[in-house]
């Protein structure tokens, strides 16, 4: 019995799947998710079918992190190996599917994010990157730049209200106040997000700019990269009303 | 023995291991080969002779080893994850149970570690590199002893005690058609990976299919030098239990 030939280290260099894998980062408050809804909508209108995923996601691993969490028993190698799990689960069922069957794969977040995060949280970069040598090569990495004050007064103004526990580092003990504590845990996120950027490439987006201006920048910087992408589609529609549509029934509720 | 505690690979970066005095004794081998057993039978005798010991177990830490159990119950897993759970729930005990026990001084015995994994992850993914990468947090242990074992004495082991189950089988490999199949496929390649890190890490290997005395004779012969400060503190032998035979002595 041999066993199956040995995987490339993908992370690194291009993947040769006929789908389009895009992905966004920044720290919280950087706009990026808001970004990236308004790009999945673009797509989906112009007839692509779109598969989103987010960081930290899976049920595989969302009820361990949160115990852990709830306990305070994580230290920062759980932590990183938690979120690897994570990652490793989705893109085995969420990613690399529809890229092999050459459809468009948003995520939000991606493991520059843990590059970033788990190297402020003391643990070995070297370590962490060898952690993720199994990713996929994104097609297009964006990283929403923006400046530590700005994406506070976001946070604390307008859609969320306060910052979470471990996004502001608490866990870390930097500071007791908690806005202190994310400038703090978040400016070096930053650091270390710039570094990442030019290691790897990133795709810099003005993150202070308007949303619809940088949204303009976001869409055209796609567009390029689609240019010799050949949509596939498996005819059906994503949604239940294209079938319903097609048979003149009144829609379910439940959709 | 001077060198020193050392980490596998890049190591815990926010954690110096120098002053880590315990030991740190493996039993590895694979699923039925009477690990638990012998683990056992070391405790007392280590305790006996006044040595604190713990003993720590694959998949039993507090944060992992329910989400183990129910990753393990759907059908869902792939090699990585379970790697990486695996991975979880060891960082998980080596933080919070043996580095503490071993900065403390304890005998830490060790039911299964990162070669387990190692062997897991290899038959599966064709990729020893990863794996290797991946548990670079890990300790160097002191001592590693691997019960090695035979596919065909194994099965019939595992028939008689629990019965043969799908993970243990393999059968996410689908390397044969029925349950004994995959059984007898699988652990011939895990025991394959096995011989090869018994070279490649130095294992001390004994063959599992002896009488359990001879087997825990063999283990304490390896134990007994590594604790060079049982003679100084002039330790009272006591007579091992029954059924087991004394550990030698060398010299005086």
């Amino acid at each position: 019995m041999t066993p199956p030939t040995p995987p490339l280290r993908t992370f690194g260099q291009p993947h040769s799947y006929p789908g389009k894998l895009i992905i966004v980062e920044g720290i919280d408050g950087s706009g990026k998710s808001t970004q990236l809804l308004l790009l999945q909508k673009w797509l989906e209108s112009q007839g692509h079918n779109v598969f989103f995923t987010e960081w930290n996601s899976s049920d595989l691993v969302k009820e361990t992190t949160k115990k852990g969490k709830k306990a305070k028993s994580l230290t920062p190698t759980t932590f990183s190996l938690l979120h690897a799990t994570d990652f490793a689960s989705r893109l085995y069922h969420s990613i690399l599917p529809p890229l092999k069957a050459g459809m468009i794969v948003l995520a939000d977040r991606y493991a520059y994010t843990a590059f970033a995060r788990d190297a402020v949280r003391g643990v070995s970069r070297s370590w962490v990157r060898k952690l993720y040598s199994f990713a996929v090569q994104p097609d297009l990495a964006f990283y929403f730049k923006v400046p530590i004050d700005t994406a506070i007064a976001r946070l604390l103004g307008g859609t969320r209200g306060q910052f979470k526990y471990y996004e502001a580092g608490m866990d870390m003990g930097i500071s007791q106040d908690v806005t202190e504590s994310f400038r703090i845990f978040q400016s070096r996120i930053l650091a270390e997000y710039d570094k990442i950027v030019d290691e790897y490439g990133l795709t810099v987006m003005d993150a202070t700019k308007e949303i619809e201006d940088q949204q303009d920048d976001m869409r055209e910087v796609v567009t390029k990269a689609l240019e010799h992408y050949k949509p596939k589609r498996g005819g059906y529609g994503k949604r239940a009303t294209v079938f319903w549509r097609r048979f003149g029934v009144p829609k379910p509720e439940r959709s | 023995m001077a060198k020193g505690r050392q980490y596998f690979g890049d190591g815990l970066a926010y954690l110096n291991p120098s002053d880590l005095k315990g030991k740190l004794i493996v039993i590895e081998g694979t699923d039925g080969v009477g690990r638990s057993t012998h683990i056992e039978l070391l405790q007392e005798w280590l305790e006996v002779q006044g040595y604190g010991v713990i003993t720590t177990g694959w998949t039993r830490s507090s944060l992992m080893s329910r989400t183990i159990d129910t990753a393990k119950q759907g059908n869902i897993l792939d090699h990585w994850s379970l790697s990486l759970l695996y991975a979880t729930d060891f960082a998980d005990r080596l933080e919070h149970q043996i580095i503490p026990a071993l900065r403390s001084g304890f005998i830490v015995l060790a039911d299964r570690y990162i070669y387990t994994a190692f062997a897991r992850e290899t038959v599966r993914s064709g990729d020893p590199t990863w794996i290797r990468d991946v548990f670079g947090f890990a300790l160097v242990p002191d001592l590693v002893c691997y019960l090695r074992i035979d596919a065909d004495t194994l099965a019939l082991r595992v028939l008689e005690s629990n019965g043969m189950n799908y993970w243990e089988s393999g059968m996410d490999l689908r390397l044969g058609t029925d349950l004994y199949d995959s059984f007898k496929k699988y652990q011939t390649l895990m025991i394959e990976e096995f011989d090869k890190m018994a070279e490649e890490f130095k294992f001390e290997v004994v063959d599992a299919r002896k009488s359990l005395e001879d087997i825990q004779e063999f283990l304490r012969a390896k134990i007994q030098p590594m604790l060079t400060s049982a003679r100084s503190r002039g330790l009272a032998r006591v007579p091992a239990p029954a059924g087991t035979t004394a550990p030698a002595t060398e010299g005086s």
